[in-house]
């Protein structure tokens, strides 16, 4: 076979072979950055409650994420400073999308 | 002359329904290169063997203004018919008649023509071409979607179920096609989704096109709903007429015997698979080595392209082959390549097809993703399938066959009938490199020279274990076989197995890792 293979490896073995399309677009894996508050689906944000330079405690609101007829408030999971606000109220949001940054 | 009188009025009412949604429509159905109902029908159907029922029933429906309409034969056309001669219930959706709606007159011709199949024990046919549930019909059309799929399911496994998708078929619709056995979709006209993009952006924000989201490609190659995907109508009719000359009529019967005949000569059975285990080749070609005529029907052609399944004759019979294929993904087991074969697996043994297993593969596919999206259970579902099959099931191990790879496809553990290797096999735990890396890590770290170390590592373990021989001493393989006997003794095999008759322990049924 005259094709441009790629290799795969497989227990140390490179194989050479055709790579699927879903495993070549495939998201490497990384640790959650447990300060950023991501949506967890697709909405629109209808309230942000806090401002850039707050301190903010575990578990307090941080933005109103409407989907699904549901409003979802996002809350912190740890204790820092607001760092960088990444949304406005009526902003349409991607499910996984960064909203709020907390350091 | 009353009766001339009679038969004139019958055959003037069944013209004035013929033209089911009328021309406008019809015109409009065609503009989309798609055919009516009833000429799908006719194209799909042996010449005149079509008999219709049901073509003069009409809803009652009296909300909004249901009462003034009239919707010739509530827009679906149900009957029977042969395809080469084999008995087919059939039904088929009219998009030209109240956009194919489902309302409850509909789904009880529906129902009726699914309730004699199950008792005739013939294969069931549905041509979906519809805009989803009657709204205006309200509960009644959801009735009518669930008696369908409770049928859809008594007859799972007793006679062979196949849904065409003609057009549209969204929403709840979408069921009774998954709950069959095999379904067919055609470029940019079949369209599948349980949410459409129009509700799709309205709350979530996302915009795609209905191709994208839920197009016959869409279904082929990612999500794996469709079996079978074609350019055309046509081409899809020759499709299905194909894989209706392999499957039996129902589960008590066995499918056609076909002349025998031998493969073709281009196919060279000595030729295809490099001895090196870690170069690809086309396992399709091994397949068309050893089939009748060379001729290999595959399924799922597009979808998990490293697991290959098909239908072929051997000796005129036929035979379900499951085969890793190393030209894509080396061939590897993740989670999509087990469900496709778990799936065909039980299909065959269902319908009393005998099973061959070509292996070729390092393994399963390594990765964060893999494991998230449950390769476990997934992977499972082969072992479940093989396991549980009790048609005959024969393995030929090409070449590699490491780890739980090897135990999954169709080993002798799981009660292989007739397990054989080729003289290229390694039958192992892992490759030779993985291997030498773990049980000489010591050796090789401390040498002086590690590399060189390693490499001949590899080399005793390759002398020691990549072969066939350890196996076939243990009586896991049965016989050590050079390429160009495969097809003879396979033939023996099938012949011998026959009337195979094993019987497992009295269930009501089991729990397969779904």
């Amino acid at each position: 076979m005259k094709e441009n293979f790629k290799s795969l490896n497989i227990n140390s073995t490179l194989y050479k072979t055709r790579l699927s399309r879903k495993f070549e677009n495939r998201k490497p894996y990384s640790i959650a950055d447990q300060g950023l508050v991501r949506s967890f689906i697709p909405g629109t944000i209808t309230d942000v409650l806090v401002k850039e330079g707050q301190p903010v405690k575990k578990g307090d609101e941080i933005v109103v994420l409407d989907a699904m007829k549901m409003r979802n408030r996002l809350k912190s999971a740890i204790d820092g400073v607001v760092r960088k606000i990444n949304v406005s109220r009526g902003d349409r949001v991607p499910k996984g999308a960064c909203l709020v940054e907390i350091g | 002359m009353a009766l001339d009188k009679k038969i004139r009025e019958l055959q003037e009412k069944r013209e004035k329904v013929l033209l089911g949604g009328g021309e406008q429509a019809i015109e409009k159905q065609k503009a989309l290169g798609k055919r009516t109902a009833r000429e799908r029908i006719m194209t799909l159907l042996d010449e005149g063997s079509f008999n219709e029922y049901d073509l003069f029933v009409e809803h009652d429906a009296r909300d909004f203004d249901m009462d003034k309409k009239s919707l010739p034969s509530d827009g679906v056309i149900i009957g029977t018919g042969t395809i080469y001669g084999a008995p087919v219930a059939i039904f088929a959706q009219d998009f030209t008649v109240a956009g194919g709606s489902l309302g409850l007159m509909h789904s009880r011709k529906i129902t009726k023509i699914m309730d004699h199949a199950l008792k005739m024990r013939m294969p069931l046919i549905g041509i979906n071409d519809s805009g989803g549930a009657r709204i205006q019909e309200g509960v009644n059309s959801l009735a009518g979607y669930g008696e369908i799929f409770f049928r859809n399911t008594l007859s799972s496994g007793v006679i062979p179920q196949i849904s065409v998708i003609l057009g549209p078929c969204a929403g709840g619709a979408v069921y009774s096609p998954a709950l069959t056995d095999f379904v067919f979709v055609v470029d940019n006209i079949s369209k599948m989704f349980i949410t459409g993009p129009e509700v799709i952006k309205t709350v979530l924000g996302e915009e795609i096109s209905m191709e994208d989201l839920g197009g016959a490609r869409v279904h082929s190659e990612i999500t794996g709903n469709a079996h079978f995907f074609s350019l055309s109508e046509d081409e899809c009719f020759e499709q299905i007429k194909k894989l209706i000359t392999f499957i039996p009529w129902n589960n008590s019967r066995k499918a056609r015997m076909f002349e025998p005949a031998e493969p073709r000569k281009e196919f060279n059975i000595e030729k295809i698979v490099p001895e090196d285990p870690t170069l690809p080749y086309d396992v399709k070609d091994v397949i068309r080595a050893i089939t009748d005529n060379s001729d290999f029907f595959e399924i799922q052609e597009l979808y998990a392209k490293n697991m290959v399944i098909g239908f072929g004759r051997m000796g005129g019979r036929t035979i379900g082959f499951v085969a890793n294929q190393p030209l894509e993904m080396a061939g590897v087991l993740d989670v999509d390549s087990s469900d496709k074969a778990a799936r065909f697996i039980r299909y065959c043994d269902a319908f009393n097809i005998p099973i061959i297993t070509l292996v070729d593969l390092p393994g399963y596919l390594p990765g964060v993703d893999q494991e998230h999206a449950g390769v476990i259970r997934h992977g499972a579902k082969v072992l479940y399938a093989y396991s549980e099959a009790t048609v005959p099931k024969l393995t030929v191990i090409l070449r590699k066959a490491y780890g739980g790879g090897y135990i999954a496809m169709s080993s002798r553990h799981l009660r292989a009938d007739f397990v054989f290797a080729w003289p290229t096999a390694e039958i192992a735990v892992m490759g030779p490199e993985g291997a030498a890396n773990i049980i000489f890590r010591k050796e090789i770290t401390s040498s002086k020279d590690p590399d060189e170390m390693r490499k001949r590592k590899v080399e005793e373990y390759k002398e020691k274990f990549a072969n066939p021989y350890v196996a076939a001493s243990r009586g896991y393989v049965d016989a050590v076989i050079e390429p160009s006997e495969t097809r003879k003794i396979l033939l023996h095999s099938i012949e011998v197995s026959e009337h195979k008759e094993i019987s497992m322990p009295a269930k009501k049924h089991g729990i397969p890792p779904f």
